[in-house]
């Protein structure tokens, strides 16, 4: 599979280790990502806040860029980059004066016809190559699956899973030998662009979704947007939680499946120990 | 020679204030053949149609144009006000110089131009119509009821009480439909079954109803009048001429673990079964996908059980009964096979249909529908009438009520208001808190409709005198935390969240039609919309014809409908189809398709464009008898008078009379001459 590749700000700054573990199982999985080149800002939560014509003007530039450098299909894997691309061809093909004002707004050409993926529906597109991978399938690993909110939202504009019931995430665990644990706090908030603003609110709905996810029985929570990453990471100390609760993204699970090393994946970098999720007889590098 | 007369309406002002009719009719004076030509305020009016009566009678005229409005709406009136003068009513046509002109231009010299035109092309058309008289065609005096709910019953109780036989062809094993599983009915609580099953025994007894249970229509063929129904009815497994209802093969039965359709899964079932006690006809039906016997026959195992057949005194069990087909005669259809609810979970029969995953149906025992709630409800239940949870058998403390699940709802793919929901939940609602006095009930909704008679009383009671607490807002999501449900949802009128601890969640689920109701619809040729409903003819005027003539609908096929609203349909159907039988011959309009057998090469080209079958082949023998020519021939009742064969007939040997090739074509000589 070949796709253009849209990294946006996280996946070269906070979230690398979401970057580096997409990359480590490209291969494997025979995915073939190309950057698009000369990749801007896709105005998350900034853009959108101000002036609507910006807010998919933004994102149309990169997907114009795909288009030029002969992508039909770019990954997005940061949520909220997903969001802005997907709701940029969503406006433009649905509103004729949006498109008329972004288009002059951009200066070349933009037919509107590269289809934005998320992470979560290539690897589901992946899961038949992903089980004839599997090296070290991660047997009795309890997972929790959270979604967040912007990768299945709005459903008109994302629509690859069902916004209220989704299950594309546990389709791929199980694919890697583990078990998605039944839970129900998957699609609810974790306080997103809120973690400077009012982290009270962010602490308090983040202690809910973990707790809810412990007493589901979770070994792990996996998730694929760095904001939910962060927030119920790094904001974990400040919980006060029984105990401490590793959240991997996806791809870094998907690349302990396949054996690769965790070093190699980023497992590493979160603040939360993730050494729990590594199975016994893989590297131990894990902070 | 022709004698035209020419009558131009100024409808008021809605052609007058556009169109200066008295030129129209000055201009008309002038083209040749016509000898008369006048503009009258109304022509519609009493004096109007005395105008064109006294010109028929005194100018002689052999032909008449009224320029007015649409033929739609009164070109009965004219062909009728020239008949009673002596003139064929077919030599009367209107030219629509309303709909066609003033209603949709400004330019007032302009739009008088268009109507001279106009009136002009008619007088044309009118030189070379042809008197031509109504067909006739025989009615066959009985009528096909397909489904046995209320709305099938009431009809076929209707239709022969009036004096008609009607065959009833109910799909499951007995009539009764969804309201024989309804515990009490709004807004009066009185009993389902006991005003429903003297209805059903009423039609087991008629002496003009032919009942066919676990039967279904399998072909329709034929026209208002003169319905050929092949009727497949399903092998029962039972020689019903044999079989007294005694249920000693149901006892004997010992596969004993069935869910029960009746009762919604709530209840089992042994795979020889009567759905329900007062079932009707009191027969029972093997369940072949179930039955021992069948299952070890279809791997190709030797009788594995024969138990009820043993048991039976009668020797009415017959395994290797098979299907037949029968075909019945009648002359009209009414479609009454009514509704289903909505399939809650993630799994759903159309694509457009989006479930709703986050309920828990399905995987939460105590999340049931209004149906299996009414099943809990009624003393034939699976728990003889108490409100029992199903996961333990307790008695739930707290019962929460979703309304609007599904309906309402475009994202889920459902943008109608189901109707019923909000007169059943309040039922529910009382029904619960008379045997739950210490129950507390919560009803979410989005607004309450209670439109009809006592039913706004009826919620109101529900509310201030039944103690039921309503929250108006949607529910999020229910889960299962150790005992009880959590309800989390949101009260829009505090602008909180807010989440209740419930025993029990009903969901009130949107009504849909029955599945292969579609198939149907085909075999009858009625046009039903996205969702399956039968469309109606008129939704105002003719709100239980459908737009094939002598097929009617009444109940929730047509649309969700509570049980006064489908008895009204049924009647109104029934007298439909009485008055239809009140003829003896029905009259239609001669503007049908016509054969000149002369020069028809018999290519059949017509018969494979008509879209209502109405070619047949007729032989044409000389003296001795022999075949020497195979023709085509227009079956008269079939022909809907579309045209399609005259525009295909590549020697131009079929026209439709009325609008023959010439007179289209003088038509439009005079537009363009």
């Amino acid at each position: 599979m070949k796709l253009g590749y849209y990294p946006g700000c996280s996946m070269h700054g906070t979230s690398r280790e979401h970057e580096e573990s997409l990359l480590a199982i490209a291969k494997p999985l025979g995915l073939e990502l190309a950057e698009i080149e000369d990749w801007s800002c896709c105005g998350a939560s900034s853009a959108h806040a101000c002036n609507r014509t910006l807010a998919v003007a933004l994102p149309a530039r990169n997907l114009a860029l795909a288009e030029e450098q002969g992508h039909d299909r770019v990954i997005a894997p940061c949520a909220a980059c997903y969001n802005r691309l997907a709701m940029a061809t969503h406006e433009v093909a649905s509103d004729p004066q949006m498109a008329g004002r972004v288009r002059a707004v951009l200066s070349r050409p933009f037919a509107n016809r590269v289809k934005v993926l998320n992470a979560v529906e290539v690897l589901r597109e992946l899961v038949p190559t992903l089980k004839t991978n599997v090296k070290r399938p991660l047997t009795g690993l309890k997972v929790a699956c959270y979604y967040g909110c912007l990768l299945l939202r709005p459903a008109e504009v994302t629509g690859f899973d069902d916004p209220e019931d989704p299950s594309s995430m546990e389709e791929v665990v199980r694919a890697c030998g583990a078990e998605p644990v039944s839970w129900r706090m998957r699609v609810e908030c974790c306080g997103a662009g809120l973690t400077m603003a009012r982290k009270p609110s962010v602490v308090r709905l983040g202690r809910a979704i973990i707790s809810d996810a412990m007493a589901s029985g979770a070994d792990v929570i996996v998730v694929s947007c760095p904001m939910c990453h962060s927030n119920l990471d790094f904001r974990q100390q400040a919980m006060g939680l029984s105990r401490p609760m590793p959240v991997v993204y996806l791809t870094q699970l998907v690349g302990l499946a396949l054996g690769l090393d965790s070093s190699a994946l980023g497992l590493a970098r979160h603040f939360v120990s993730t050494g729990g999720v590594v199975p016994r007889n893989a590297a131990q590098e894990v902070g | 020679m022709a004698r035209i007369g020419v009558f131009v309406c100024h409808c008021g002002e809605n052609i007058g204030r556009t169109v200066d009719c008295h030129a129209v009719a000055e201009a008309l004076a002038q083209v040749p053949g016509v000898v008369h030509a006048v503009d009258y305020k109304y022509m519609c009016s009493d004096p109007g149609q005395q105008l064109i009566k006294a010109a028929v009678a005194e100018k002689g005229l052999t032909g008449v144009v009224v320029a007015a409005c649409s033929p739609h709406m009164h070109e009965k009136t004219f062909r009728r006000a020239v008949q009673s003068v002596g003139l064929n009513p077919f030599l009367c046509e209107m030219a629509n110089i309303r709909e066609h002109c003033s209603w949709i231009h400004e330019d007032r010299a302009k739009a008088t131009e268009k109507a001279i035109d106009l009136a002009r092309m008619m007088v044309e058309k009118v030189k070379r119509n042809v008197a031509l008289s109504t067909v006739r065609i025989p009615v066959t005096r009985r009528a096909l009821v397909i489904g046995g709910g209320i709305a099938g019953i009431q009809a076929a109780l209707d239709i022969a009480d009036g004096g008609a036989e009607v065959v009833l062809v109910e799909k499951e094993p007995s009539i009764g439909g969804h309201m024989s599983q309804l515990s009490e009915t709004f807004p009066t609580l009185d009993c389902s079954q006991c005003i429903l099953t003297p209805r059903m025994v009423e039609v087991y007894q008629h002496p003009r109803i032919k009942l066919l249970t676990y039967s279904e229509v399998e072909a329709v063929e034929g026209y208002i009048g003169n319905f050929r129904v092949t009727i497949r009815k399903k092998a029962r497994g039972i020689d019903e001429s044999k079989c007294n209802g005694c249920g000693a093969c149901i006892k004997a039965c010992p596969n004993k673990r069935i869910p029960s359709e009746f009762d919604c899964g709530l209840g089992k079932r042994t795979a020889i079964y009567v759905p329900f006690p007062q079932a009707v006809p009191n027969i029972p039906v093997i369940d072949r996908q179930r039955c021992t016997l069948h299952i070890a026959r279809s791997k190709g195992k030797k009788d594995a059980c024969m138990k009820c057949s043993e048991a039976c005194q009668r020797g009415a069990i017959d395994f290797n009964q098979q299907d037949t087909l029968v075909t019945e005669e009648v002359g009209a259809i009414i479609v009454a096979t009514g509704y289903q609810l909505y399939s809650i979970g993630r799994d759903q029969p159309k694509e457009y249909l989006k479930g709703y995953g986050e309920y828990g149906y399905g995987t939460i025992p105590d999340v049931i529908d209004g149906l299996q709630f009414e099943r809990l409800a009624s003393a034939s239940g699976p728990t003889a009438g108490k409100i029992l949870r199903p996961s333990d058998n307790k008695e739930p403390k707290t019962v929460v009520f979703l309304q609007c699940i599904g309906s309402r709802d475009p994202a889920k793919g459902i943008e109608y208001c189901s109707k019923i929901c909000c007169m059943y939940v309040a039922k529910h609602a009382m029904l619960y808190r008379h045997k739950v006095h210490d129950g507390r009930v919560v009803v979410f909704y989005m607004d309450i409709r209670a439109a009809g008679k006592g039913y706004d009383e009826f919620t109101r009671r529900a509310i201030e005198e039944e103690g039921a607490e309503y929250i108006r807002g949607r529910v999020t999501r229910l889960y299962r935390d150790g005992d009880v449900i959590k309800v989390q949802g949101f009260d829009t009128l505090s602008g909180s969240p807010i989440t209740i601890d419930a025993d029990m969640v009903v969901l009130a689920t949107a009504v849909r039609p029955q599945p292969g109701i579609d198939a149907l619809a085909q075999k009858l040729s009625v046009s039903y919309d996205r969702h399956g409903f039968i469309v109606e003819a008129h939704p105002k005027l003719r709100p239980v014809e459908t737009n094939t003539a002598g097929v009617y609908v009444a109940g929730a096929c047509q649309a969700p409908r509570d049980i006064p609203d489908s008895v009204a349909m049924a009647s109104a159907a029934a007298s439909k189809v009485l008055g239809l039988f009140s003829h003896e011959m029905l009259e239609r309009e001669p503007t049908v398709a016509r054969v000149d057998e002369s020069v028809c090469a018999g290519c059949f080209h017509c018969e494979r464009v008509c879209p209502y079958g109405a070619i047949r082949h007729k032989e044409i023998k000389d003296k001795t008898g022999k075949v020497i020519r195979v023709v085509a021939e227009v079956n008269p009742g079939v022909c809907q008078g579309c045209g399609t064969c005259q525009a295909t007939c590549p020697s131009k040997s079929i026209e439709l009379q009325g609008f023959t090739d010439a007179q289209i074509f003088a038509q439009i000589n005079a537009f363009v001459g």
